[in-house]
């Protein structure tokens, strides 16, 4: 495929991925609205107004990045692996194995579809917590380009959990078992500052915690780690998940007997 | 003529163990209507797969006009529409979105096929449908879209798996008459199918896969004349004698006004009628009593079994 038909294949799966999500809006797009605003309301309003300052930030300004680069990656990593297993269930995915598209359009149409229902998303929290703080952002370039990585990181993610899945349960495991818990543990809700030492290096070892604090630093300024860091951290992940979801592609791992 | 279609020493061992393809060989000319029969699990749909690129093949070489599908697989795929056996398009999308992102997954823009795609669905009758989603049709209207989707970018090789399994008869024949014009416009294909008579109307040649193996691959007309008898089926128009005999002929009274008789390919027909004129009898309707391909077809099945 020349360059021009290998952007008309790639258009096609991001056309028809951002026209999924947005069919079924209710499903893909409002939860996240409905849980992130109650998050706000007990987390940042009830309990918040009761805390002391985290390094200079009220408790609300310091957990709203981490509730919006959550919902970013819940919705990036969910919208990938229902799709394309959905797509493996219904057997509609033999549409593109059949077409002369290489493998390596298919897992990036794909997860530019993830991303960007991770960036709607985004942009539904971000507009919800404007009701509930004066939303200032401290480094524009910083803040993108975390909510660009982490969106590709989980919608990799969410691409080679699709490929292994057998059964709609596989689909949740992941979620639910892996990233729900180390979401909540990775300095979302708190700064690793208040751990004790060994959870604090324990803490390190979370890679959610370089894409909460990454993104927090784009937004206001404070971080429990080094940007740059967490930047190479992120790259790294994102490259070695793109290589393994094209090689399973290849292979034809989960899709071709 | 050009080699659409080219398998040598085709191999296939599912991970379970089983072996589905033992060594399959095929030449399919281009401009060919090539029929790939065999009995269920012969290996015809895994033979299908490996060359549309579902199933991964163990040993032997794959060519599509000329493409070797490890060395050039984009090549070679592009060549290719296929007709699955089973719907396997996303319940959910509307027809013509069905039909437009097949054209995308080819490197066709919505713009550049939106013309095509109304073509296509005019001519398979799903127009008035385009917008409704694919769950809502019926299954000959599913099977037409599968035709549809396969077309969109103009494939020089169409592959149909039992296309029309399962639709009635005001369909199937629709699909022949448009396969036969699509044929005709030079596109090659190959087509399985359990109804043998369907595989006589349309194609010329004619391959057989049993047990993960070609046991026969040869024009359509060769394989019908090593049929050495064929019986057909009599209706008269005054009533039998008991003891109806015909000379030189093997027949049997069925009923008061149906006879049957086998027939040497050695035999004119015409001394059957000639003896029956004789001692009265006229013919009013004939008839195969089966299908000429079906009788060959379990012939060469139970031989292998043999």
């Amino acid at each position: 495929m020349n360059l021009s038909q290998q952007r008309a294949a790639f258009m096609t799966i991001l056309r028809k991925e951002i026209l999924r999500f947005m069919r079924i809006w209710v499903q893909t797009v409002l939860p996240a609205g409905i849980i992130m605003t109650l998050y706000f309301v007990i987390f940042g309003k009830l309990i918040g107004s009761q805390l002391a300052d985290i390094q200079g930030l009220s408790y609300m300004d310091y957990i709203v990045p981490g509730i919006i680069i959550m919902a970013i990656m819940n919705n990036s990593y969910a919208n990938v692996v229902s799709s394309f297993y959905s797509a493996k269930f219904q057997r509609h995915v033999e549409e593109m194995l059949v077409s002369p598209m290489p493998s390596y359009l298919i897992v990036a149409g794909y997860v530019a579809g993830g991303i960007a229902r991770g960036c709607v998303v985004g942009l539904v929290v971000t507009a919800v917590a404007m009701f509930f703080t004066d939303l200032q952002v401290y480094d524009w370039a910083v803040a993108l380009l975390v909510v660009f990585l982490t969106s590709l990181l989980f919608a990799l993610g969410g691409f080679i959990n699709a490929v292994y899945a057998n059964s709609f349960d596989d689909i949740s495991i992941v979620p639910t078992f892996v990233l729900t818990p180390l979401t909540y543990l990775g300095g979302v809700f708190y700064s690793i500052d208040l751990l004790p030492s060994f959870w604090q290096n324990a803490s390190l070892g979370n890679p959610i915690l370089y894409m909460v604090n990454a993104f927090r630093y784009g937004m206001t300024g404070v971080s429990d780690v080094e940007p740059r860091v967490a930047f190479a951290i992120i790259i790294g992940f994102v490259v070695v998940l793109y290589a393994f979801a094209i090689l399973l592609l290849r292979r034809g791992t989960g899709i071709r007997s | 003529m050009a080699t659409a279609l080219s398998i040598h020493e085709l191999k296939k061992t599912y991970a379970s163990g089983v072996e589905a393809l033992k060594g399959v060989d095929l030449e399919v000319s281009e401009g060919d209507f090539f029929a790939l029969l065999g009995p269920n699990g012969a290996g015809k749909s895994t033979t299908i797969g490996i060359v549309c690129g579902l199933v991964n093949k163990t040993a032997g070489e794959v060519r599509i006009f000329g493409h070797d599908i490890d060395r050039q697989r984009e090549l070679a795929k592009s060549f290719i529409g296929l007709v699955p056996q089973e719907f396997n398009f996303n319940q959910f999308e509307p027809v013509e979105e069905i039909v437009i992102n097949q054209a995308g997954y080819y490197g066709i823009s919505r713009r550049a096929v939106l013309a095509r795609v109304q073509e296509l669905l005019e001519q398979l009758g799903l127009w008035d449908k385009r917008r409704e989603m694919a769950r809502e049709l019926s299954g000959g209207q599913k099977r037409r879209l599968m035709i549809a989707r396969a077309l969109v970018h103009r494939p020089r090789l169409l592959i149909l798996d039992e296309p029309t399994a399962g639709v009635d008869i005001e369909v199937r024949r629709f699909m022949w008459d448009y396969l036969r014009e699509i044929n005709g416009q030079g596109t090659t294909i190959i087509l399985t199918t359990h109804y043998l008579e369907e595989a006589e109307s349309l194609c010329r040649h004619i391959a057989i896969i049993d047990h993960g193996r070609t046991i026969e691959s040869t024009a359509m007309k060769d394989l019908l004349l090593k049929l050495h008898r064929e019986t057909f089926v009599l209706d008269t128009r005054e009533r039998l004698p008991r003891d109806i005999a015909i000379p030189g002929f093997t027949a049997r009274r069925v009923d008061d006004t149906t006879l049957e008789v086998e027939v040497e390919r050695s035999r004119s027909i015409n001394n059957m009628f000639a003896e029956l004129e004789r001692q009265g009898i006229h013919v009013i309707s004939m008839r195969n009593k089966s299908n000429r391909l079906e009788e060959l077809f379990l012939g060469l099945i139970e031989a292998g079994k043999a």
